[in-house]
């Protein structure tokens, strides 16, 4: 992208204006907007009037709602480490092409098109007390009982495994094998072991790559809520915030409760992406992204 | 050592891919199930549950209704999108960052967090629960989507053929009509195809917005995936197949004119 410099002049005019306004329009009209409405929302309680912060004082204050942080929390956290850390590992043992690459990745996307609901309804059976999964384990003789692996937290980590790592890898393949990699060889040939390269020369170059996915993972789990629902204990154990806001907005109809905890699942978000974006600011930046395999 | 290690990593994305189509066929094997009950394979096979589904689960208006929300949405999401993609691809003026970042917005902040709000906004004026609000709901992060899609393929067209067909005398609907929109075919339809599939797969948006009349398939699959118990699991699983057809011969098409990372995320930077 060029960089605009100053004095250069500004290359709106009409025409471009005219095509811009119908999807500004829309994103202001259908997101702006309601998102704005909705924090307005949230400090106008229905049973008092004038604005107030009394929902976030509720949801603070009520123990059956502010666990559904921690909750949520002990499900997105572990989620993303592992999910990132797997897809890395295997993004970057795979950087130099793969056997069947075609093939792999294809069977991959599947998960991701075919959506979290047909997945879950697949991991019900699949994973479930009579399910394949516990029929082979016990015919090798593994287990004496079946595992309980849906119906809980187990579940709930099993479903978003299986939607997010293959979306994660994807994109850090794709990051990874876009490094240029003469720099890995010259490393290499200045006598730097696997560990040395990996650690002092890729790593840098990978961190901004990394950082992308760890948000968007991260952002993703903490907004789980259909598979926390048929695969785990919406009543209980994984009753995360999510549920929590959708339960007030259709089962009690207080859609200003409703939006008091969509913005507080919103600032868990913003949250978690600031400590994502500190946390690489520590790490070695090298904006060197060379022209590798596309 | 390096033999090890690249066996192993070979042996992870086996064992992935192997409890992934065990989970796939999984729902396949039980939707032709007459019963099964804790045997490697069911005893009897049936066709009865598709039949069964068919009609117990009104599939014929879902199918329809969601064959109109995610067609609505193609076409609305690429024309909203494509004269932007345009502009943001050959224009530079002040703010474009800011605008960029505002359409990148919808596609960051998960679906959850920024559904609610709308979905309230959308039964205020009495469009939640209505196809069309079912439709206005799903373009939010599609809009968004189609400009980046088509952004980098309108970056790929020279100017100079616009500049060269202007000076032969074309009025800029021509420029437009004759030579923009036909080298744009490739971008058009990856785009296209890319929002036809997310439009059928996406749940939240759709779930919080939908009424009894306005559900897609994937929603009413959730409602009979939540009740369970109340049908048979054959019946729900049938369902479940018809569903991932419905998907899988979008994606065949899909996979003829996209690469599979395009439907993930484009990381790379706009070319030059």
């Amino acid at each position: 992208m060029r960089r605009r410099r100053a004095g250069e002049a500004s290359e709106l005019d009409a025409m471009a204006v005219v095509c811009l306004l119908p999807s500004l329009l829309y994103v202001v009209i259908m997101f702006v907007y309601p998102f704005l409405h909705g924090i307005y929302l949230s400090l106008r309680p229905a049973k008092q009037s004038g604005l107030s912060l009394a929902n976030y004082v509720a949801f603070f204050t009520d123990e059956w709602q502010y666990r559904t942080v921690w909750i949520t929390f002990g499900i997105a956290v572990p989620n993303t480490v592992v999910v990132v850390a797997v897809a890395l590992l295997l993004a970057y043992g795979m950087r130099r092409g793969i056997w069947l690459e075609r093939t792999i990745t294809t069977i991959l996307v599947l998960p991701i098109s075919l959506g979290v609901i047909l997945l879950a309804e697949g991991i019900l059976g699949f994973y479930g007390g009579r399910g394949w999964f516990n029929q082979i384990l016990l015919a090798a003789g593994l287990l004496q009982e079946p595992l309980t692996l849906t119906h809980n937290y187990t579940g709930v980590m099993l479903s978003l495994f299986m939607q997010q790592f293959p979306f994660c890898f994807l994109m850090l393949l794709g990051y990874i094998s876009g490094i240029d990699p003469s720099l890995e060889s010259s490393a290499r040939t200045l006598g730097a072991g696997p560990w040395i390269v990996f650690s002092r020369v890729m790593l840098p170059l990978i961190a901004p790559g990394l950082a992308i996915a760890f948000a968007l993972v991260f952002v993703l789990s903490f907004g789980v809520f259909p598979s926390a629902i048929l695969l785990g204990q919406p009543a209980g154990a994984t009753r995360t915030i999510a549920i929590a806001a959708y339960q007030q907005a259709f089962e009690h109809y207080d859609m200003s409760y409703a939006s008091a905890i969509a913005v507080v699942m919103g600032l868990f978000q913003l949250a978690g992406l600031v400590v994502i974006v500190l946390f690489r600011r520590r790490l070695v930046m090298a904006p060197t992204m060379g022209v590798g395999k596309r | 050592m390096r033999r090890l290690w690249s066996l192993a990593l070979y042996m992870f994305v086996l064992g992935f891919i192997l409890n992934l189509l065990g989970i796939v066929s999984h729902v396949v094997v039980s939707a032709f199930a007459k019963r099964w009950f804790g045997t490697p394979l069911p005893a009897r096979f049936t066709t009865e549950w598709f039949q069964y589904a068919w009609t117990n689960f009104d599939l014929g208006r879902v199918l329809g209704v969601t064959v109109f929300v995610a067609l609505a949405v193609v076409v609305l999401a690429l024309v909203l999108g494509f004269p932007a993609a345009y502009i943001l691809a050959r224009r530079n003026f002040r703010g474009k960052a800011l605008l960029l970042l505002l359409y990148f917005l919808p596609l960051l902040i998960p679906q959850m967090t920024y559904g609610i709000p709308l979905a309230t906004t959308l039964y205020r004026y009495a469009i939640g629960g209505t196809v069309t609000g079912v439709v206005l709901a799903n373009l939010v992060p599609m809009v968004p989507l189609a400009v980046f899609i088509l952004m980098p393929f309108i970056e790929q067209i020279s100017v100079n053929l616009e500049w060269g067909a202007a000076m032969m005398g074309a009025t800029r609907f021509q420029v437009f009509r004759r030579v923009l929109l036909p080298l744009t075919v490739p971008g058009l339809l990856t785009a296209g195809i890319l929002i036809l599939v997310n439009t059928i797969s996406n749940f939240e948006l759709t779930f919080l917005v939908s009424g009894a009349g306005s559900q897609t398939l994937v929603v009413a699959l959730f409602y009979n995936v939540f009740a369970g118990g109340v049908r048979p699991v054959y019946s729900v699983d049938a369902m479940a197949v018809m569903y991932m057809v419905t998907v899988m011969l979008v994606l065949l098409v899909a996979l003829r004119f996209v690469r599979p990372t395009q439907m993930v995320f484009r990381l790379d930077q706009p070319r030059r």
